[in-house]
C-alpha cells in the first residue's frame, strides 16, 4: 500500500496500523477512504471524546441525550422538543454562502430524523475584523447563505449572536442551533433494526460534491493558499429539496412506515449505513451501483463519502417499501432502495459482529465490521499544558490601571444593531414568536400542525464569549453558562437543558487542549450548579488561520420551558419616568474580562470573578417569579449585565423605545464597564410590586436611574 | 354560507398553518388543497398563502402557474369567487395573469423581514371591506422579491378602478407608488405582499391583519 494514500486522506501511520489488525489485512482504497471520513476528527471525536463524558447529560426532563442527531427532552403534556446545535466554521470560511447554507440545511436534518417537526434556527455568528474586505466578504456570503436557505427551507431563525473580532481573522465561527417539535409517542432512532429490512436513500442525488469535507476540511486548519485548493470539499444547498423532503419525512413518520432513519450529513453514506448498523448490533450490504447519481463514472468511494446535501437514509421493513416508495413520489423526492440490513456473523473470539458489504456489479468490492467505522476509532489523551498566557493575564490589575474611560464614546464604540442582520430572515413563520431576535432569549409558543396550539412556550439564547474564556477557560465558560440561563429567566422561562458547540484551535497543540479541557470542566460545573444537562452538540477543531489559533470559543444554546404564556414578557417597553433598578448590587465586580479592557482599550490581561451560584439561582429563580407574574408586576424592561457592562445594558433596557435614561447614582466608570455575573436592571414605577417582591426574596434592589424621553446620561465621573 | 376556504398548498409553501389559524380566528374553515387538485367546487373563497413555492425557481410563481390547481382558481376568479394571494401568493397570481403587473426584486437587493405601516387606500376590496379609508394598519412583510412594477399607463388604470388597496407609508421595496396590494378589476382578487396572518394575535405583538381576514368572511358571508 502507497504509504503517501492515507497520509493524503488524513490517516496517520498507527491509524492505518490498527484498520489492518481489525481487517487483518491491508484496506483497499474504498474501505481506506471509508476509514479516513469515519476516524477524522469531526466524526470521531478522537481528540475530544475523553474530555466531553465529563459533561453531566442527564436530568428529570432529558429524554434523550447526546449520542443521537438530537437530544430531546420533555416539554410537559406529551410533547417532546429536539434540540441540536453544530458548527459550519471551516466551510463558511471558504465558501461563506454555501457553508453557511449547507449548515443550517445538516442542522435541520438532524432534528427531522427524530420524527420532530423543525420550528427554530438560531445562528451564532463571529467573524473576523471588518475592516479587512476577505471578513466583509466573509459576513456577508453567511447572512445571505442563512437567510437564503432558512427562509426558502421555510424555518424562522428567531434569535443567535453576532460578534466581531479579530480572532476569528479568515476562520469564522459559524455555529447553527435547530429545534423541533413531535408527540413524544412518534420519537425514531437511527437504528437499522430487522434483519432483511430495506435501506431507502432519499432525497437528491449523490454527485461528487463534498468528497472527504470531514477529513480533509474540517479536521485540518487553514494556511496561505492552501483554502483555494479546498473549495471542491464545501457542498452544496437545495433548500427547496430540503423542504419536500422534511414533509415526505414527517409524513413516513408519522404513518410509521419506518423503522428507524438517518440523516446523511459528514461522511455522507458511509456514516448513515456503518452507524445505524452499529446501533442495532447488525450488518448491511450496501448496492452502491443503485445510489441515484447526478453525475457519471463516479466510483464507488466518491458515493460512499459524498456529501452531497438533502438525504436521509430510511430502514423500512419489506412489505411498507412500496408505500414508502409512494409517498417519496407524492412529495417529488427521489427515492431508492440501495441496502438490505444483514445478521452479524461470530468472529473468531465468538462475537457478533455486524458487517458492513459494499457491492458493486455482484461483487464484494468493500467489507468492515460496521461498528469499527462507527465507534472504533482511536481515542487520544492529548498532552495538556497550560499556555504562559495565562499567568500574564493574571499578573496584571486590570482594576488599578488608568484606561481614560471615556463613557458616551466607549459604550458608542460598542454599538451594533442586529437588526441588520435579523431583518433578512424569516423570525415569523409559524406564528409562535413572542419574543424574536434582538433580545437577550427568545420566547416561542410552542405549537406545531402535530402537536397543535398549546399555551406552552420555550424559550431559547445562544451565547458564547471568546474574551472570558481566553482569560480564563473554567471560569469563562462558567460565566456563559450562567448568562445564558439567566437570559431564559428574563422571559419567564425555566432552564431546562442545553446543547454546545466547542470552538477551539489545533489541539495538537497542548495549550489548546487546556483551554478545551478546562472549558468542558467549567461547562459541566455551572451545568450541576444549575440543574441543566448538556443534550448534545459538537465539537470544532483546528480553528486556526495562518499559524495562529481561535481564541477558545464555547458557545451554548440553553432550552428553557415556559408552563403558560398569555402576555409578552416585558424586555423593552419602558415608559418615561419609570425608575431604573440594579437587582444584586453586592456581587463583587471587576474588569477582569471586560470588552472595555480587552478590546476597546487593547489591554489583554485580567482575572475573573468566581459566580456564586447560590445567588445565581435565587436570581433566576425570583426574576421567572417576576416575569411569569400577571403584568410582571408592573416591570416595563428587563436585561441582564452582560458583555459591555451596565452601560451596555442601559441602553439594551430603552432599546427600540426611542427612550433615554439618566443614572442618577454615583456609579464609577470602572462599575459601569465590569462584565461580572448574576446582575440585571430592570425597568418599572417605583411602587411597583417587582421591587418589594425582589427585596422579600433577598436579593438586593438598588434605584439607579430613571427612563427619561430621550438622552442617554451617564454619570460624569471622569 | 359554509365558510369553507381553500388554502393551497404548493410544495415549498410554508405560510399554510398559519393562514389556517388566522381563518380560524375569525371563524371561517380553512382546508389545505394540494397543487394537483383539479377541481375547487365547493370552496366559497380561495388564500395562495406565502412561502417558496416549487422552490421559488427560475422566478417566484413562474413555474407554479403551471400546477394542475391553477386552472380551477383561474375559472374561480372568473366566476367572481374572492381570491387572496399573500406574498408568494401574489407572485403567483401575477404570474397566472389574474392581476397586472409584476414583482421583482427588493431595491435594496435584500430580504426584508419587518413590520410596515400600510395606508388602507381602497375599501371596495374583498380584504379591506371592514376598513376605513386612509386608516393605517401595521403588517409584518416577509420577502425578497416584492418590488411591484407596472407600465405607466397600467399604474394609471389601477388609480382609475380604485384598483389600490394598501401602499406602504414607508416604501420598503421600491415598489410603484408605494403599493403593497392591488385587486383585479372586479375587486374579487387581491395581491398583497404583507402577511396578514402574522398580525393576527395579541401575543405575537398585533391584530391588525385580522380586518383583511373578516374582510374576507363579510364579502363570503
Amino acid at each position: 500500500m502507497d504509504v503517501a494514500v492515507h497520509t493524503a486522506l488524513g490517516l496517520t501511520d498507527d491509524e492505518l496500523d490498527s484498520i489492518r489488525s481489525i481487517l487483518g489485512r491491508d484496506p483497499n482504497y474504498l474501505e481506506l477512504a471509508m476509514y479516513s471520513v469515519m476516524w477524522s476528527e469531526h466524526c470521531s471525536y478522537k481528540s475530544s471524546r475523553l474530555h466531553l463524558r465529563r459533561l453531566p447529560s442527564k436530568g428529570e426532563k432529558v429524554i434523550l441525550g447526546p449520542g443521537e442527531n438530537a437530544g430531546v427532552i420533555d416539554a410537559g403534556d406529551g410533547i417532546a422538543v429536539a434540540i441540536r446545535m453544530e458548527s459550519h466554521n471551516h466551510p463558511s470560511a471558504i465558501e461563506p454562502y454555501q457553508g453557511a447554507a449547507t449548515g443550517v440545511g445538516g442542522i435541520l436534518r438532524d432534528i427531522f430524523t427524530m420524527g420532530a417537526r423543525p420550528i427554530a434556527l438560531l445562528d451564532s455568528l463571529r467573524i473576523g475584523d471588518q475592516s479587512d474586505p476577505r471578513n466583509r466578504f466573509i459576513f456577508n456570503g453567511v447572512v445571505s447563505g442563512i437567510s437564503g436557505y432558512g427562509n426558502a427551507v421555510g424555518v424562522p431563525t428567531v434569535g443567535g449572536e453576532i460578534v466581531f473580532d479579530p480572532t476569528y481573522n479568515s476562520n469564522p465561527l459559524v455555529n447553527v442551533a435547530a429545534v423541533g417539535v413531535l408527540k413524544r409517542e412518534n420519537l425514531v432512532l437511527a437504528r437499522a433494526d430487522g434483519v432483511g429490512n430495506r435501506a431507502i436513500l432519499l432525497g437528491a442525488s449523490t454527485g461528487r460534491d463534498g468528497i472527504g469535507g470531514v477529513s480533509v476540511l474540517a479536521s485540518a486548519g487553514f494556511g496561505g493558499e492552501i483554502e483555494q485548493s479546498k473549495r471542491p470539499s464545501v457542498q452544496v444547498g437545495d433548500p427547496y429539496e430540503e423542504k419536500r423532503l422534511i414533509e415526505a419525512c414527517l409524513e413516513l413518520l408519522d404513518k410509521k412506515l419506518v423503522v428507524g432513519i438517518q440523516d446523511l450529513g459528514g461522511a455522507g453514506l458511509t456514516c448513515a449505513t456503518c452507524e445505524t448498523a452499529a446501533k442495532a448490533g447488525l450488518g448491511m450490504d450496501v448496492f452502491v451501483d443503485d445510489v441515484p447519481r447526478r453525475e457519471p463514472n463516479m466510483e464507488p468511494f466518491e458515493v460512499m463519502t459524498s456529501e452531497s446535501q438533502e438525504r436521509m437514509l430510511a430502514i423500512v421493513s419489506n412489505e411498507n417499501v412500496d408505500e414508502v416508495l409512494a409517498i417519496a413520489t407524492k412529495w417529488e423526492v427521489g427515492a431508492a432502495v440501495v441496502g438490505i440490513v444483514t445478521k452479524p456473523v461470530e468472529d473468531a473470539n465468538g462475537e457478533k459482529v455486524g458487517i458492513l458489504r459494499i457491492i458493486s456489479n455482484g461483487t464484494v468490492v468493500g467489507e468492515m465490521p460496521a461498528a469499527s467505522l462507527a465507534d472504533g476509532a482511536p481515542i487520544y489523551d492529548r498532552p495538556i499544558e497550560e499556555p504562559n498566557s495565562i499567568a500574564e493575564y493574571r499578573s496584571v490589575d486590570v482594576d488599578s490601571l488608568d484606561l481614560s474611560i471615556d463613557v458616551d464614546s466607549d459604550v458608542e464604540s460598542m454599538i451594533f444593531d442586529p437588526s441588520v442582520i435579523y431583518r433578512q430572515y424569516d423570525h415569523q413563520l409559524f406564528l409562535n414568536t413572542i419574543v424574536g431576535p434582538g433580545s437577550g432569549a427568545t420566547l416561542l409558543r410552542l405549537a406545531s400542525p402535530e402537536v397543535g396550539v398549546t399555551n406552552r412556550a420555550i424559550a431559547l439564547s445562544s451565547d458564547g464569549n471568546s474574551r472570558w474564556c481566553e482569560i480564563d477557560p473554567y471560569i469563562g465558560s462558567q460565566w456563559i453558562v450562567a448568562e445564558s440561563a439567566l437570559n431564559l429567566a428574563l422571559v419567564g422561562a425555566r432552564p431546562t437543558a442545553m446543547v454546545d458547540c466547542l470552538n477551539f484551535g489545533n489541539p495538537e497543540h497542548p495549550s489548546v487542549m487546556w483551554q478545551l479541557s478546562n472549558s468542558i470542566d467549567g461547562i459541566a460545573k455551572a451545568s450541576l450548579e444549575l440543574g441543566i444537562p448538556v443534550v448534545g452538540g459538537n465539537v470544532s477543531l483546528y480553528n486556526e488561520a495562518n499559524g495562529r489559533n481561535i481564541e477558545p470559543t464555547p458557545v451554548l444554546t440553553t432550552i428553557g420551558i415556559r408552563e403558560s404564556v398569555t402576555e409578552i414578557p416585558p424586555t423593552n417597553r419602558p415608559n418615561v419616568g419609570d425608575s431604573i433598578f440594579l437587582v444584586n448590587a453586592g456581587q463583587s465586580v471587576s474588569l477582569g474580562g471586560s470588552r472595555l479592557v480587552w478590546s476597546v482599550k487593547g489591554v489583554k490581561a485580567g482575572n475573573l470573578v468566581e459566580v456564586d451560584f447560590e445567588t445565581h439561582r435565587l436570581l433566576i429563580d425570583t426574576i421567572i417569579g417576576v416575569v411569569s407574574a400577571p403584568n410582571s408586576m408592573g416591570m416595563t424592561a428587563i436585561t441582564d449585565i452582560s458583555d459591555g457592562g451596565l452601560a451596555l445594558a442601559l441602553r439594551d433596557l430603552v432599546k427600540g423605545s426611542g427612550l433615554g435614561f439618566t443614572v442618577t447614582s454615583p456609579l464609577s466608570s470602572a462599575y459601569l464597564f465590569a462584565e461580572s455575573p448574576s446582575r440585571v436592571i430592570f425597568a418599572a414605577p417605583s411602587s411597583s410590586g417587582a421591587v418589594g417582591y425582589i427585596r422579600e426574596s433577598g436579593l438586593s434592589v438598588d434605584e439607579i436611574g430613571v427612563v427619561t424621553g430621550s438622552a442617554f446620561s451617564y454619570p460624569t465621573e471622569k | 354560507m359554509s365558510g369553507r376556504v381553500a388554502v393551497v398548498v404548493f410544495p415549498g409553501t410554508n405560510c399554510e398553518y398559519d393562514v389556517l389559524r388566522a381563518l380560524q380566528r375569525v371563524g371561517l374553515k380553512g382546508e389545505l388543497v394540494w397543487h394537483g387538485e383539479g377541481s375547487l367546487e365547493g370552496y366559497e373563497a380561495i388564500v395562495i398563502p406565502g412561502g417558496f413555492a416549487h422552490g421559488d425557481y427560475l422566478r417566484p410563481g413562474a413555474i407554479a402557474r403551471f400546477s394542475n390547481v391553477m386552472s380551477a382558481i383561474v375559472d374561480s376568479a372568473n366566476a367572481g369567487i374572492p381570491t387572496l394571494g399573500i406574498c408568494n401568493g401574489f407572485q403567483v397570481l401575477t404570474e397566472a395573469g389574474l392581476l397586472p403587473g409584476a414583482l421583482q426584486k427588493n431595491s435594496g437587493l435584500k430580504f426584508l423581514c419587518r413590520p410596515e405601516k400600510l395606508e388602507v387606500v381602497s375599501t371596495s376590496s374583498i380584504v379591506s371591506s371592514t376598513l376605513v379609508k386612509a386608516q393605517i394598519i401595521e403588517l409584518p412583510i416577509n420577502h425578497f422579491e416584492g418590488n411591484y412594477t407596472i407600465s405607466q399607463e397600467g399604474y394609471e388604470k389601477l388609480i382609475e378602478n380604485d384598483q389600490v388597496v394598501f401602499r406602504y407609508v414607508d416604501n420598503p421595496n421600491g415598489s410603484m407608488g408605494s403599493i403593497a396590494g392591488i385587486s383585479n378589476t372586479a375587486g374579487n382578487v387581491v395581491g398583497m405582499m404583507p402577511h396578514p396572518e402574522r398580525a393576527s394575535d395579541l401575543l405575537l405583538g398585533s391584530i391588525d391583519g385580522l380586518s383583511v381576514f373578516e374582510s374576507l368572511k363579510f364579502k363570503i358571508s
